[in-house]
C-alpha cells in the first residue's frame, strides 16, 4: 500500500476510493492546477478548501470530466480494495476502465463527462444550481434515473406498447425519488416546478438528484453557498446521512468553514493550484501554512513564516 | 498561369464584396449574439436603391462625371440603407432583445421574407439591368497570354481596403468602438457604467448596413444587374465568410470574404459552375463542425 | 388597473393631451417614411426595349404611404392608449372565461377529432361537391400536412430544444425516395411510406452526427446549409433526380389495390358509386389525418417515456444532463432522427398526393415556415403547433379567397401577391407580441399527486 508522504494528520491510511496523482491543468499560459496529488477516502467526507482562485473548481471539472487534464492520473476504484497493480496495468493499456470484483477501476482523466457519471458512478453538483427549472421536482429526480429506466423501457419500445415491466420499473423509480424527497422534506412539493423552490431547497434538491443516480462518489461544488445558518445545518445533516446510510464517499469544495470543520473527515488545502496542506480538520486548523494562505502574514513576520514553510 | 492569375483577381474582387457584407453580420453577432438573417436582403435592397439613384442622378445631371455620380450614389445609398436597417432593428429586433434566442431568429427570418416580397412587389419580379458603368482596364501580358485588371475591379478592391481600415480605426480608437466592445463583453455592466446600450446597438446595425450599401454600389458597378432574390445566397455566403474568419472579428470577416470569393471563383473555373453554391455551403458546414471559432476567432470555453 | 384608476388616467390624458407633440411625432414618422420610400417606392424600374432601364415615378403611392404613416401615428397617439387598454382588459376577461376550459382539454381533443373526421362531409354539404374540392384539398389536406410537419419538427425544436433550420431536407428525402422507388422499382405507395420514413431517419442520423455538438445558432446555420446542399444536389444531379424538371408520374395511392379513377376496376365501380374526384380527396384527407394522428400519438407517448423526458431535460440544461450520466449525443440523435422520420413520411404523402415533385417545393422557405409554426405554437406543445399551423397556413390560403377585394383596389390587384409579404410581417408581429408562442405553460409528464402546469418563464428554450 503506497503511503502518501503529505498527509501526516490522516492516521493509518484509509482505503482511498479516488486517487488524484500529479494532476496538472494548463489553460494556454495559465497553470490553474499544478502537480496536485491527494486521496479521497472511501466512505468519508473529504473537503477541498482554499482561497479564491486556488483552482478548486478546476480540479472538480477534471475529476468529473468537464475538462481534460493536461497531465496526471485520476484513478477511481469501486466495489473492492484499491488495487494498485490493476490500476497500473490499466494505465499502461489504452483502456479507460476495467472490471475488478464487483466494481471496477476507472481512469477518469480518459473518460468523458457523461461516461464518468454513468459508468464510474461519480455524481456532482454545481456552483450555480443547475436544476431543470421548467420541470417538476419529481421529474428532476426521475430524469436522474434515466439510464436504467431507459433500458427498462426497452429503449422506448417496451414503453410504447405499455409493457407491464416498464410500468413497474417506472413505479420503482418514483418510489426511489419519493424516498429521497422525504429525506429532505420536499415530498409535498413534488409536483411544483423546481424553479419555484426557495434557494436552500433547490440546493438540497440538486444534491438529492445527484444521489438518485446511485453514485459511489458525490462531488459537491460549494453546496453551502448562499445558505443561512439554519439551512447550513440542514445541509450538514443531509451530507452526514448520505455518508452514513448510503456509504457514499463525498468530496466537497466549500468556503463555509462551519460546514467544513463540522462534517469533514479529511481536508485538502489548495493555494494557487498547489496543495499546501492535507489532514484532519484539527490538523488543518492549526497549520501555519493554511493560516498564512487565508489570513496573510504581517510584513515583519514574513521572513519567519517563509523560514518555517521552507523548513 | 495567366488563367490562374485572372481567376485570382476575379476571386479577390468577388470576395471583397462578400467581405463588406460579412462585416455587418459579424458586428451584429458580436454585439447581441444574433444572426441578422435579413442582412443579405438589406444588401439586395441597397443594390436596388443604388441602381435607381444612379439612373436618377445621371438623368437629372446629364453632364456629371461618372466618378462624381458614383460618389453621390454611394453617400445617399449608405444613408438610405442605414435608415432601413435602423427601422428594421427598431421594429423587429429591439422589442425582443434580452429574451429568448428563438424569437429574434424567427423575427429576422420574417423580416427577410418581408423584404424579399416587398421589393418583388414594388419593383417587379424581373431582372433589372443597366449597361456597364465603368469600362476598360489594364491588360497585362503574363507568360503566353494576358490578364485583364479592369478599373472596376481595382475600384472594388481599393474601396474595400480603405473602408476596412476606416472601420477598424472606428472600432479600435473611437468611443463608439469602445462602447461596442464593452457591450460585446458584458451588456449589463456596460449599461450600468453609463453606456447607452440601445444607441450603441442601433449604431452597429447602421454601420453594418452602410457597409452593405457600399457592397451594393460595388455590386452594381461590377455586374449591373439585380433581382429581388439576390439577397439570400450572397447573404449566406457572407455569413459563411464571417464564421470562417471568426465571428466577431472585423478583419476576420474580410479575410473570410476573400477566401469564400476565391473558393467560389476557383471552383467554378476548375471544376463545375453548377455546384459552386454547394461548395460555399459545404465550407460553411465544415468550418462550423471542425473550426467553429474560425480563423481569427477565440475558442469558446464552456463555463461549468 | 381598476376601473376607477383607468378612468382617471383617461381623463388626465384628455385634459393634457399634447397636440403639438403628437403632430410633431407623427410628422417625424411621416418624414421617416418618406425617407424609406425614396427611392424604392418613389420610382419603379422598368426594362424598356429601347431605353434600357427606365424609372417611372410613383409619387402618388409615396404620398399615400406617407399619409397613412402620418394619420396612423396621429390616431394611435390620440386613441392608442385607450384602445390598448380596452384590448388588454378584453384579453384578461377572455382569459378568465377561457381558463376553466383548460380542465376540459380531453373533451376538446375529442370534439376536435370528431370535427376533423366529419370535415370532408361538412365541406361537401356546405360548398357542394365542386366547391368542396378546394376546401378539402387546399385547406384540409394542406393544413394537415403542415400540422404533421410541425409535430415532427416539434420533437427536435420544441422538446429537445435543437434549432433545426433545414427540416425541409427530410421532407425532400421522403418525397424523392418515394418518387424514385415507385417510378424505378414500381414499389407500391404503401411500401414506400415506411421506407421513406426509414430513409429520412437514416439521413437524420447521418446529418445529425457531426453537428449535434454545436451550440444553438451554429447548429441552426449548419442545418440550413445541409438543407440547401440537398436541394442544390437535387437540382443538379439530373441523372438521378431529373433536376429542376422534377419527377412526375408518381403512382397515386390506391385503396388496397383499387385505383381512384373512372375505370371499371376503380374504387367507384367497385363500391357501385358514381365516380367523382372527391373519392380520392376524401381518401387522401383521411390518410394524412391518420398519419398526423400517428405522429401526435407517438410524440405524446415518447414524452412520457424516459427518452422524452431526457429530451426536455436536454432543452433545460445540457450540462446538468451530462453530469447525470445521460449520453447527450445519443439523446440528440434520437430526437433528430425521429423528427426526421416523420418529415420523411409526410414527404412520401406529399409525393403521392400530387403525383409530381420538383426541387421547387423544398426550398429554405418551407423550413422557415415549419419552424415558425413550431415556435409560434410554443413550449413544445402539440395543441399549440396545431393551432399555429391552422392559423398560418389556413390564413395564407384564405388570402386567395379575398378576390372580392379587387372591387376596392382595382382589377390589377391580386391578393395572392401579398400572401408572402403579409406572412413575413405576421412572423415579425407574432414574435413581438408573443415571443414564447401561443401556449405559455408546460404540462409535466409525470405527476405524484396533482398535475399543475408550469409557467413559461421557468421553461428554458434550449441552447441546441
Amino acid at each position: 500500500m503506497v503511503q502518501t508522504a503529505m498527509n501526516p494528520g490522516m492516521g493509518p491510511a484509509l482505503e482511498p476510493i479516488l486517487r488524484v496523482e500529479h494532476l496538472t491543468m494548463r489553460f494556454g499560459g495559465l497553470v490553474a492546477v499544478n502537480d496536485l496529488s491527494f486521496d479521497v477516502a472511501r466512505g468519508q467526507i473529504t473537503a477541498l478548501i482554499g482561497p479564491n482562485g486556488a483552482g478548486k473548481t478546476t480540479v472538480f471539472n477534471c475529476i468529473t470530466g468537464f475538462y481534460k487534464p493536461t497531465s496526471g492520473r485520476i484513478a477511481l476504484v469501486s466495489g473492492g480494495p484499491q488495487s494498485d497493480p490493476a490500476v497500473a496495468e490499466l494505465t499502461d493499456s489504452p483502456g479507460r476502465s476495467q472490471r475488478i470484483g464487483r466494481g471496477g477501476a476507472y481512469l477518469l482523466e480518459r473518460m468523458a463527462d457523461s461516461e464518468i457519471a454513468a459508468k464510474a458512478k461519480v455524481a456532482r453538483t454545481f456552483q450555480n444550481i443547475r436544476l431543470f427549472t421548467g420541470m417538476t421536482v419529481l421529474e428532476n429526480l426521475i430524469v436522474a434515473q434515466h439510464n436504467w429506466l431507459n433500458r427498462a423501457s426497452g429503449y422506448s419500445l417496451l414503453g410504447l406498447v405499455g409493457a407491464k415491466s416498464f410500468r413497474e420499473a417506472e413505479a420503482k423509480a418514483v418510489e426511489i425519488a419519493v424516498a429521497w424527497l422525504d429525506c429532505i422534506g420536499l415530498k409535498g412539493r413534488a409536483d411544483d416546478p423546481a424553479g419555484a423552490l426557495p434557494y436552500g431547497d433547490q440546493r438540497r434538491l440538486e444534491i438529492v438528484r445527484a444521489m438518485c443516480t446511485g453514485p459511489v462518489l458525490l462531488c459537491l461544488d460549494e453546496p453551502a453557498a448562499g445558505l443561512n445558518p439554519r439551512e447550513s445545518a440542514e445541509l450538514n445533516e443531509l451530507l452526514l446521512s448520505i455518508r452514513d446510510s448510503n456509504g457514499t464517499s463525498l468530496l466537497l469544495i466549500e468556503h463555509d468553514m462551519s460546514v467544513v470543520m463540522e462534517i469533514s473527515d479529511h481536508i485538502v488545502v489548495l493555494e494557487y493550484g498547489k496543495k499546501i496542506s492535507d489532514g484532519t480538520p484539527d490538523y488543518i486548523k492549526n497549520d501555519p501554512k493554511v493560516i498564512a494562505a487565508y489570513l496573510g502574514v504581517e510584513d515583519e513576520e514574513v521572513d519567519e513564516a517563509e523560514a518555517e514553510i521552507e523548513g | 498561369m495567366d488563367y490562374f492569375l485572372q481567376q485570382l483577381i476575379n476571386g479577390l474582387t468577388l470576395g471583397s464584396v462578400y467581405g463588406l457584407i460579412a462585416i455587418g453580420y459579424t458586428m451584429v453577432y458580436g454585439i447581441i449574439g444574433m444572426i441578422n438573417f435579413a442582412h443579405g436582403d438589406v444588401f439586395m435592397l441597397s443594390v436596388f436603391i443604388a441602381l435607381i439613384l444612379f439612373l436618377l442622378i445621371t438623368s437629372l445631371f446629364g453632364g456629371l462625371a461618372i466618378a462624381l455620380a458614383l460618389v453621390l450614389v454611394l453617400i445617399i445609398a449608405m444613408v438610405l440603407t442605414a435608415l432601413w436597417s435602423w427601422a428594421i432593428e427598431r421594429v423587429a429586433y429591439r422589442p425582443l432583445r434580452g429574451s429568448f434566442r428563438l424569437a429574434p431568429l424567427i423575427s429576422a427570418i420574417g423580416m427577410s421574407i418581408f423584404l424579399i416580397n416587398f421589393v418583388q412587389l414594388v419593383q417587379g419580379p424581373r431582372n433589372k439591368s443597366i449597361p456597364p458603368i465603368i469600362e476598360g482596364g489594364f491588360v497585362i501580358p503574363i507568360g503566353s497570354g494576358d490578364i485583364t485588371l479592369s478599373y472596376k475591379q481595382i475600384l472594388i478592391i481599393l474601396t474595400t481596403a480603405v473602408l476596412l481600415a476606416a472601420f477598424w480605426f472606428i472600432v479600435q480608437k473611437t468611443s463608439l468602438g469602445r462602447a461596442q466592445r464593452a457591450c460585446e463583453q458584458d451588456r449589463k455592466m456596460a449599461s450600468l457604467l453609463g453606456i447607452d446600450v440601445d444607441r450603441t446597438i442601433s449604431l452597429t446595425f447602421v454601420m453594418g448596413a452602410a457597409l452593405a450599401a457600399v457592397a451594393g454600389v460595388l455590386f452594381m458597378v461590377q455586374y449591373g444587374v439585380v433581382n429581388f432574390s439576390d439577397g439570400f445566397v450572397p447573404g449566406i455566403k457572407a455569413f459563411t465568410a464571417a464564421v470562417l474568419g471568426g465571428i466577431g472579428s472585423l478583419p476576420g470577416a474580410v479575410i473570410g470574404g476573400l477566401l469564400i470569393g476565391l473558393i467560389e471563383v476557383f471552383w467554378s473555373a476548375y471544376f463545375s459552375i453548377d455546384y459552386k453554391d454547394v461548395a460555399a455551403f459545404s465550407i460553411l458546414a465544415i468550418t462550423l463542425i471542425f473550426m467553429p471559432s474560425g480563423i481569427l476567432g477565440k475558442p469558446d470555453v464552456e463555463k461549468v | 388597473m381598476s376601473e376607477g384608476e383607468a378612468k382617471t388616467v383617461a381623463s388626465d390624458e384628455k385634459a393634457s393631451f399634447n397636440w403639438l407633440g403628437a403632430l410633431r411625432d407623427a410628422g417625424f414618422l411621416a418624414l421617416f417614411t418618406l425617407g424609406l420610400s425614396f427611392p424604392i417606392l418613389a420610382f419603379r424600374t422598368r426594362q424598356d426595349l429601347w431605353h434600357g432601364l427606365v424609372l417611372d415615378p410613383r409619387w402618388d403611392l409615396v404620398a399615400t404611404v406617407v399619409a397613412i404613416a402620418f394619420f396612423g401615428r396621429l390616431s394611435w397617439l390620440v386613441v392608442g392608449g385607450r384602445v390598448s387598454r380596452s384590448v388588454q382588459s378584453f384579453a384578461t376577461q377572455a382569459g378568465k372565461v377561457l381558463a376553466p376550459l383548460q380542465n376540459y382539454t380531453a373533451t376538446f381533443r375529442l370534439v376536435g377529432l370528431i370535427w376533423l373526421i366529419a370535415y370532408p362531409f361538412l365541406a361537401v354539404l356546405i360548398a357542394g361537391p365542386g366547391g368542396a374540392l378546394k376546401w378539402i384539398d387546399n385547406f384540409g389536406i394542406q393544413i394537415l400536412i403542415y400540422v404533421m410537419l410541425g409535430w415532427g419538427l416539434n420533437i427536435v425544436v420544441g422538446l429537445a430544444g435543437l434549432l433545426d433550420l433545414g427540416y425541409v431536407a427530410f421532407y425532400a428525402v421522403g418525397a424523392y425516395s418515394t418518387a424514385l422507388l415507385s417510378t424505378y422499382f414500381g414499389l407500391s405507395f404503401w411500401l414506400c411510406l415506411p421506407l421513406a420514413g426509414i430513409f429520412a431517419a437514416f439521413w437524420g442520423i447521418l446529418l445529425g452526427f457531426p453537428v449535434l455538438r454545436l451550440r444553438g445558432d451554429y447548429l441552426a446555420i449548419v442545418t440550413l446549409a445541409f438543407g440547401e446542399i440537398i436541394r442544390l444536389v437535387l437540382i443538379n444531379w439530373v441523372e438521378l433526380t431529373n433536376g429542376a424538371a422534377g419527377i412526375s408520374g408518381i403512382p397515386r395511392p390506391t385503396f388496397f389495390g383499387l385505383p381512384f379513377n373512372a375505370s371499371d376496376e376503380g374504387f367507384a365501380a367497385f363500391f357501385g358509386l358514381e365516380f367523382t374526384p372527391l373519392h380520392r380527396l376524401f381518401f387522401l384527407f383521411y390518410l394524412i389525418l391518420a398519419l398526423a394522428i400517428l405522429t401526435n400519438w407517438v410524440t405524446i407517448r415518447l414524452r412520457r417515456l424516459p427518452i422524452g423526458r431526457a429530451w426536455e431535460a436536454l432543452r433545460e440544461d445540457d450540462i446538468a444532463c451530462r453530469s447525470l450520466g445521460i449520453d447527450t449525443v445519443t439523446t440528440k440523435l434520437t430526437a433528430f432522427s425521429i423528427g426526421a422520420m416523420f418529415g420523411g413520411i409526410a414527404g412520401a404523402f406529399f409525393a403521392a398526393r400530387l403525383g409530381f415533385i420538383s426541387p421547387k417545393s423544398f426550398e429554405f422557405m418551407e423550413s422557415a415556415v415549419i419552424l415558425s409554426i413550431v415556435v409560434l405554437g410554443g413550449m413544445g406543445s402539440q395543441i399549440g403547433v396545431a393551432i399555429a399551423a391552422v392559423a398560418m397556413i389556413g390564413g395564407t390560403e384564405l388570402l386567395r379567397e379575398l378576390g372580392w377585394l379587387k372591387s376596392i383596389f382595382g382589377a390589377g390587384f391580386d391578393p395572392t401577391q401579398y400572401r408572402m409579404l403579409l406572412f413575413g410581417m405576421a412572423m415579425v408581429g407574432m414574435m413581438v407580441w408573443r415571443p414564447r408562442g401561443l401556449i405559455s405553460k408546460r404540462e409535466p409528464s409525470l405527476v405524484l399527486h396533482e398535475k399543475r402546469a408550469i409557467g413559461g418563464d421557468l421553461v428554458k428554450e434550449g441552447q441546441g
